[in-house]
């Protein structure tokens, strides 16, 4: 059984249709992103598997059961990680992850999470005085101490340096290597490349392309560009299979050291596709 | 983590009275981290009491001025915390995100509201009792027959300004929900009942002033030792009654 399964789902804010039906299906254990423009209804979709907003229509069924009717064994078995919020700042790091924890049945230990997002130094400072980066982590770490089944990040890496980012892929891979099945909206393309098993394009409230990173949108069988430094001048050619020009190239012995061979990159199929759906 | 299908929560280990005591412990820890919020919102009744029961600054109906003010000053304390100070927590917490995260959380929003309205009434007997226990050390003596009705009219009372406090944080941005509540706080102090004698407005005066209507309903109780008019119960049932169902049809989690 599909970990998430999503069918016909549609939400409206008063005349504005957020999402128009979208179907989803992403099993056990795969990290899935949804990938989108602002707008996209993104953060609806992903509040609608949290059971956070009510869906004007539309089966959902997250681990089985309606998130709209989920309860709090239900929620015991998800996790998710807020976006930079403000809150508990008068709080302790250890003291924030002690107290969630204890809204679960069988969470972590307090310690071995905070070791784990490498806050462990930072056990005893007050939330408010921990820098952006340590306070993603610390909503990760409050994200995943109750052991989820499946984690929801919505736009996880906004605002973060590169190396934030990557520190916070690498929390992301530990976890989806342990099992959980893992929901990401983003819309940093190297992020959905990184993390992503599958994933799906939303734009204007419907799913315009679904696939991996790498055939995105038809990507793999796209057509390669080819560019070149020629005796008279730079070449630019697409060939769906380059091999014939490249065995040309090397017999008329040219500079091959200016030789590009490039497929679109996912940031090209992205934009087509949001370009196409409009 | 287990593999799927091998999952077995044990829901004895977090049953939902420990988790919202839990979290009660948590609200009240935070308020008292915030110190500095407590102080002020025990200040102004404290400065009240010993002013205007110990001097002549106001015009007191009748000569037992300590029988007026106090009393008064209990009424004023319950609006400050349950009403001004949780609509201004609760619009910041709002802002921030704080509700969002909570009430997806297992402790679930109506344990969060559950939770939240338990440490405020918590709150509200502490000072209560810190504050009687100095009216009492500066002279006033209260009768305590009619202990049960000063208790049952202050519990409707707080709900009443919880539910006024949450509707307020609800529809307003953080920073205009300050500027309301407080604004609300002084016009309610304003109109009187508890430095100087309210206006007299008849039975209609306690629908339109709850803090009026309480601090009278306070000073028959314990001053006087009487019973609480059949007037001021209905206003206040009423109040607690329709505020809260207006807080849970347009509370706003974020």
């Amino acid at each position: 059984m599909a970990a998430i399964e999503v069918r016909g789902l549609r939400k409206a804010y008063g005349a504005h249709q957020a999402v128009a039906g979208i179907d989803l299906s992403i099993a056990a254990g795969e990290v899935f992103a949804l990938l989108g423009p602002n707008g996209a209804g993104k953060t609806t979709t992903v509040e609608v598997l949290e059971g956070h907003r009510r869906r004007d229509s539309g089966d959902v069924r997250v681990l089985g059961i309606d998130p709209a009717a989920g309860g709090r064994a239900w929620r015991a078995r998800i996790g998710i990680v807020l976006q930079a919020t403000n809150d508990l700042a008068d709080l302790r790091v250890g003291e924030t992850v002690r107290h969630v924890a204890g809204f679960f049945p069988d969470p972590r230990p307090a310690d071995q999470v905070m070791a784990q997002v490498g806050l462990a130094d930072q056990a005893r400072s007050r939330v408010g005085t921990l820098s952006g980066g340590q306070r993603r982590r610390l909503d990760v770490a409050l994200g995943i101490v109750g052991r989820p089944e499946v984690l929801f990040l919505d736009e996880p890496t906004t605002g973060f340096d590169p190396e934030a980012r990557r520190q916070f892929w690498q929390l992301i891979r530990a976890e989806a290597a342990e099992g959980t099945t893992i929901v990401l909206t983003t819309h940093y393309l190297d992020e959905a490349e990184a993390l992503a098993d599958r994933l799906a394009v939303i734009a204007d409230g419907v799913i315009v392309a679904e696939g991996t990173p790498a055939t995105l949108g038809g990507r793999a069988t796209a057509e390669a560009t080819v560019t070149w430094h020629g005796p008279d001048g730079p070449h630019c050619e697409k060939h769906a299979d380059p091999t014939a020009l490249l065995k040309r190239l090397a017999a008329e012995d040219a500079d091959l050291r200016t030789l590009t061979v490039t497929r679109p990159t996912l940031e090209d199929t992205y934009l087509t596709l949001i370009g196409q759906s409009r | 983590m287990s593999a799927a299908g091998t999952y077995a929560p044990a829901p004895g280990r977090a049953p939902l009275r420990v988790v919202i005591g839990r979290q009660i412990r948590m609200e009240l820890l935070l308020t008292v981290r915030r110190g500095e919020a407590v102080v002020l919102a025990m200040g102004v009744p404290l400065l009240v009491l010993l002013g205007a029961g110990l001097t002549h600054a106001t015009n007191v109906p009748g000569n037992d001025r300590l029988g007026f003010v106090v009393p008064g000053v209990l009424a004023l304390t319950v609006l400050s915390t349950a009403f001004t100070g949780q609509a201004i927590t609760t619009g910041y917490e709002r802002s921030y995100g704080v509700l969002k995260r909570l009430g997806a959380s297992p402790l679930t929003r109506p344990g969060l509201l559950a939770a939240k309205t338990t440490a405020i009434l918590c709150l509200v007997g502490v000072q209560l009792v810190a504050l009687a226990l100095v009216g009492i050390a500066v002279g006033w003596r209260p009768e305590v027959s009619r202990l049960l009705p000063a208790l049952g009219i202050t519990v409707l009372a707080t709900a009443a300004y919880c539910g006024l406090a949450l509707l307020l944080a609800s529809l307003l941005k953080p920073e205009t929900t300050t500027a309301a509540a407080t604004l609300i706080y002084v016009l309610l102090l304003a109109a009187g009942g508890i430095m100087f004698a309210a206006p007299d407005l008849g039975t209609a005066g306690w629908f339109i002033l709850p803090l009026a209507a309480h601090a009278q309903a306070l000073r028959d109780t314990l001053t006087d030792g009487a019973d609480i008019p059949g007037s001021i119960w209905l206003s206040l049932s009423l109040w607690a009654v329709i505020s809260l169902a207006a807080a849970a049809r347009r509370f706003r989690w974020e």
